[in-house]
């Protein structure tokens, strides 16, 4: 019985941490049709944000969970300003440009902290499961994973600039010329989307080392994630992030994390080669 | 551009003639300057993984040279250092340890930090003779004439972690390693001296360098219900299991030893609740407060700064390798590797940082003493020292003076 909770605790926490992951890229991605390849810098540069506010006096809190999406959120800002904004539309380019940022940001962080490993104290202690005890982080990661997910629902669904957001995406030029401005529409999806990325980061910081290659291990996830859920953003990246993460962490309990892994990605070939277009192509079509 | 043929001979003649001369000139030369300095090579980790623990040897080797260099050098040759940073790679180890041998043409090697990176370049040196001396404590077992190791191995060391733990804290046993030779080897050895002692293994989990959620982990072993944890896990991405194992409450629970805890700046960037009480057993530890060790210390803190707490036995093998092998040119009047080698076989033995350091002939692997610690309030708590440690791991199988051929690393059978 204690292992059960403690497998359910697991598989949370495994759900939580996927679909924080995504969401950032699956902002961008579903709004915008951009393949952001910088996203795991983004990722990187909300973790380094954390570690130097942390380090240098700031609550741990804010410097997890605030400063993170504000400063990569201005990051993403710029460099939509700068270079993406004059690629829409053009897939290859955006890719190599992203590939290129992702690049140069490792190589700036690199120059500015060294090829060293970082880390951040672990806030909070632990809990028990029965008589099991768990990291008292893993509520941390599920709470901050449920706040994002539904205010981005609520932002999406109920808010004006939601509704500007939905209707830029599904067909531009009519919003156009009801008097959005798509150009400024894109430029504030693509810094949310960065902000996402960030928070991710910052609040990821504590479990793994932070250094300036940690990105990588985290991109592909983050893809497979957003193309195994579909065309619906927050929809699609909570039930795939829901059956990956699931999967993932019992295979995980069951054997090795590497086998987790690749249980992941076995469950994911299967899931495109019979959905192509990710779950919310088939189900749930309407959803946001 | 027509050419009498007879001039176009002469030319061919004298530009073979200018590049042999061109080809033999150094040679000829180099034999006929005596000051020309003694090259040491040195391949390390400053940065990736293993950069924290190799930017400390890097420092120990340059210090090592220094003292060399101001004690008049060796045979009134200054040493030069020839050191490349191989940033965590086995690629650029590689690489590099090509251009030392033959860009370089050093006359001695001294590094690599992984078993995999040693094992990438030992071949490389064996090829060209070019003496090797490998300085990390490891999962012993390497027998080869052209390699002398001063790290501690695991029949100096692990055996007394894991009978201070079957003493203190039960007989089953969960093991979990780094997925690598050395991460293998080490299990291997903590199974067969678990068994010895009379313990069982309830498990034995391996991790690629790259792992860092250890969760999934950390609930199967409580699920195992083990009494200890033995850990063989390396490097800068694994020393978050130390952190999330904190996290979840297990400190108090399940104690836990470990073979590479403690050698980079763990004491120093993790708070005590997360490394209080992690056994340990090295070659060195930076509060052993022995005059060699004091001196050692302070000599290092001197001119790198006082910040420089956390030198563990990676730096003084490091530092003691590189006098060996001082001891062992100055023994043999040369630095040919043959001449060295042989020197070195007649049992050099010299005081290091660590205390008595002496290399055994038949294995080339040093006698040192061993020290079981733990951290507490991050300051080392030094729990037993084991003076004179042979390095016993081939149990007599390696004996370079009888069948000086031999070359291959001897693995435990478990």
């Amino acid at each position: 019985m204690d292992l059960t909770g403690l497998l359910a605790f697991n598989v949370l926490t495994g759900i939580a941490t996927l679909a924080l992951i995504t969401i950032g890229l699956g902002v961008i991605y579903g709004m915008m049709r951009i393949i952001n390849l910088a996203h795991g810098e983004f990722m990187m540069l909300g973790a380094y944000t954390a570690v130097t506010a942390s380090t240098a006096g700031v609550n741990i809190w804010v410097s997890m969970l605030i400063l993170p999406p504000l400063v990569v959120g201005l990051v993403g800002l710029v460099l939509e300003r700068t270079i993406i904004r004059f690629l829409y539309g053009r897939m290859m380019d955006t890719m190599l440009a992203t590939w290129g940022i992702s690049l140069g940001l490792i190589g700036l962080i690199t120059s500015i902290f060294g090829n060293v490993v970082k880390s951040v104290q672990m806030p909070v202690g632990s809990f028990a499961i029965g008589q099991y005890h768990v990291s008292a982080y893993s509520l941390v990661i599920i709470g901050v994973g449920v706040v994002v997910l539904s205010s981005l629902l609520l932002l999406l669904r109920k808010t004006r600039f939601g509704l500007i957001l939905r209707a830029t995406m599904q067909n531009p030029a009519m919003s156009a010329s009801l008097g959005v401005r798509p150009a400024a529409v894109y430029m504030a999806t693509f810094a949310l989307g960065a902000a996402l990325a960030g928070l991710a980061g910052g609040v990821l910081a504590p479990i793994s080392g932070v250094s300036p290659g940690m990105g990588g291990a985290y991109i592909a996830k983050a893809f497979i994630t957003v193309l195994g859920g579909g065309p619906a953003i927050i929809a699609g990246t909570g039930l795939a992030a829901g059956l990956f993460g699931f999967i993932n962490e019992i295979v995980s309990f069951l054997s090795t994390p590497v086998i987790g892994d690749i249980a992941l990605l076995a469950s994911a070939i299967v899931l495109i080669r019979v959905l192509p277009q990710g779950i919310t192509g088939r189900f749930l079509r309407r959803s946001s | 551009m027509t050419m009498e043929s007879g001039s176009r001979r002469k030319a061919l003649k004298f530009g073979a003639a200018a590049a042999v001369g061109a080809l033999v000139g150094p040679y000829v030369t180099r034999s006929a300057s005596a000051a020309e300095p003694i090259k040491l090579g040195s391949l390390l980790d400053g940065t990736g993984a293993l950069g924290i623990e190799g930017r400390r040897m890097i420092q120990a080797t340059e210090f090592a040279v220094g003292q060399i260099n101001d004690h008049g050098g060796l045979l009134g040759r200054p040493v030069k250092l020839i050191a490349y940073d191989t940033q965590s790679s086995i690629q650029l180890y590689t690489q590099y340890a090509q251009q030392l041998v033959f860009q370089d043409k050093v006359d001695v090697i001294q590094g690599g930090i992984t078993s995999a990176s040693r094992e990438a370049i030992r071949p490389i040196f064996d090829r060209s003779k070019t003496l090797f001396f490998y300085n990390t404590q490891y999962e012993g077992g390497v027998c080869d004439r052209n390699v002398f190791c001063t790290g501690t191995t695991p029949a100096q060391t692990v055996d007394h972690i894991v009978e201070y733990a079957l003493k203190n804290w039960g007989k089953k046993v969960y093991i979990i390693a780094a997925d690598y030779n050395y991460g293998h080897i080490t299990a291997s050895w903590m199974t067969k001296f678990v068994k010895d002692g009379g313990g069982s293994v309830v498990s034995t989990d391996f991790f690629p360098l790259d792992v860092t959620n250890f969760s999934s982990t950390i609930s199967r072993i409580q699920e195992a219900k083990p009494d200890m944890v033995l850990s063989a896990l390396v490097g800068a991405n694994h020393v978050g299991f130390y952190r999330q194992w904190a996290a979840a409450g297990m400190k108090s629970k399940i104690p836990v030893g470990a073979t590479v805890f403690g050698l980079g700046d763990e004491l120093t960037t993790m708070d005590a609740a997360t490394t209080d009480g992690i056994i340990t057993c090295f070659g060195f530890y930076n509060n052993l407060g022995t005059p060699n060790a004091n001196a050692f210390v302070k000599g290092m803190q001197a001119k790198y700064g006082p910040s420089l707490t956390d030198l563990g036995e990676l730096d003084t093998a490091t530092y003691e390798g590189i006098m060996l092998w001082a001891e062992a040119v100055k023994k043999a009047g040369s630095v040919e590797q043959a001449k060295v080698v042989t020197a070195l076989e007649t049992g050099i033995s010299i005081e290091g940082p660590s205390g008595t350091v002496k290399m055994d002939p038949a294995t080339h692997h040093t006698i040192r003493n061993a020290y079981l610690a733990r951290p507490k309030n991050r300051v080392w708590e030094i729990l037993q020292t084991f003076p004179n440690q042979f390095p016993s791991d081939t149990g007599g199988a390696c004996d370079l003076i009888k069948s000086p051929r031999t070359n291959k690393q001897f693995m435990p059978q478990v």
